[in-house]
């Protein structure tokens, strides 16, 4: 990815994320945080994870952000009126604070390499995965293009390929889990949203 | 492509940012939209680095993404149980500012 293109998706994400905290009205935010998510997504598309790009724009933007503003115009949210800060040190800590995060993360990242990632040798990858039991990441890899959905699939559900540099034992009970988490999560909606019925008769 | 170290630079401003605006903002809509933005920026993070560190056949180290999806889905199912609990709140309180929540204060 050029870096120009890293530098426009990272300011639109940064100034966004800016918009989301600056703007009085929730509707605005919401909005910010939309722009926030697409900067973000083509970030992840520019990482050459092209399937985390599109979860992020289908499930964050498409799906969380739909559900916020739904949530705001249900609750029929006004822009927040300006008030006197009950204690002015709470403004002073939510500046410095996030403030000497940043310098410490300065501060921590000359630890990590400076410098560009190693081009993807996709061709020479191609002779790691077998003809026959991965014939469509083969296939892919020999053309030239990542098939990053096929991969993630390999990582998450195991692989006792061949090639023992390439064999993964897989996150299957990981992702039971997940969906039973959903399937809780939903009960725990239905459960929160009931009206309480009166317990005393009214008789 | 910009370096890892500016990949990190912008997940920790992101971080920040939403930190900030966890601190700062009263509407408890935002502050949740907010903790959201914390958590994607914890995606970047953890994106750039399954592309930094090639694994040994040469391709990006797909564990980090499989870490992205799951998170992608628990934070999914965290806002939708995060916004019936605002809700059922609203129509206990009929406020969203959680200034006017004092009964827990001590």
């Amino acid at each position: 990815m050029h870096p120009a293109f890293f530098y426009l998706f990272a300011a639109v994400a940064v100034i966004g994320a800016g918009a989301l905290v600056a703007f009085r009205n929730p509707v605005s935010s919401a909005m910010a945080m939309v722009a926030s998510f697409v900067g973000l997504a083509a970030l992840f598309v520019g990482l050459n994870a092209y399937f985390i790009g599109i979860i992020q724009i289908l499930v964050y933007a498409g799906a969380i952000m739909v559900l916020f503003l739904f949530i705001i115009m249900l609750l029929d949210l006004k822009p927040e009126k300006r008030r006197k800060v009950s204690h002015p040190g709470l403004l002073l800590a939510g500046l410095v604070i996030p403030l000497l995060f940043v310098v410490q993360l300065c501060g921590v990242l000359p630890a990590v390499p400076d410098g560009d990632p190693e081009p993807l040798a996709l061709q020479e990858a191609a002779k790691s995965f077998d003809e026959k039991k991965n014939a469509e990441i083969h296939r892919s890899l020999s053309e030239g293009s990542l098939p990053d959905v096929n991969l993630i699939g390999l990582t998450m559900f195991g692989n006792k390929g061949d090639n023992k540099s390439i064999a993964t034992p897989g996150y299957n009970f990981p992702l039971q889990i997940v969906g039973v988490l959903l399937l809780v999560a939903t009960v725990g909606v239905v459960a929160l949203s009931m009206k309480r019925k009166p317990s005393e008769s009214e008789h | 492509m910009a370096s890892l170290q500016e990949y990190l630079f912008i997940s920790g401003l992101l971080f920040a940012i939403g930190f900030a605006g966890v601190l700062l903002r009263r509407n408890i809509i935002v502050i949740f939209m907010c903790l959201e933005l914390m958590l994607s920026a914890a995606n970047l993070t953890l994106v750039a680095f399954s592309r930094f560190n090639t694994g040994p056949n040469g391709l990006p180290d797909y564990n980090g993404q499989v870490l992205v999806f799951f998170i992608i889905t628990v934070a999914a199912a965290e806002v939708a149980v995060g916004l019936a609990i605002i809700v059922a709140l609203y129509r206990a309180r009929q406020t969203t500012d959680v200034e006017d929540l004092t009964s827990m204060r001590g």
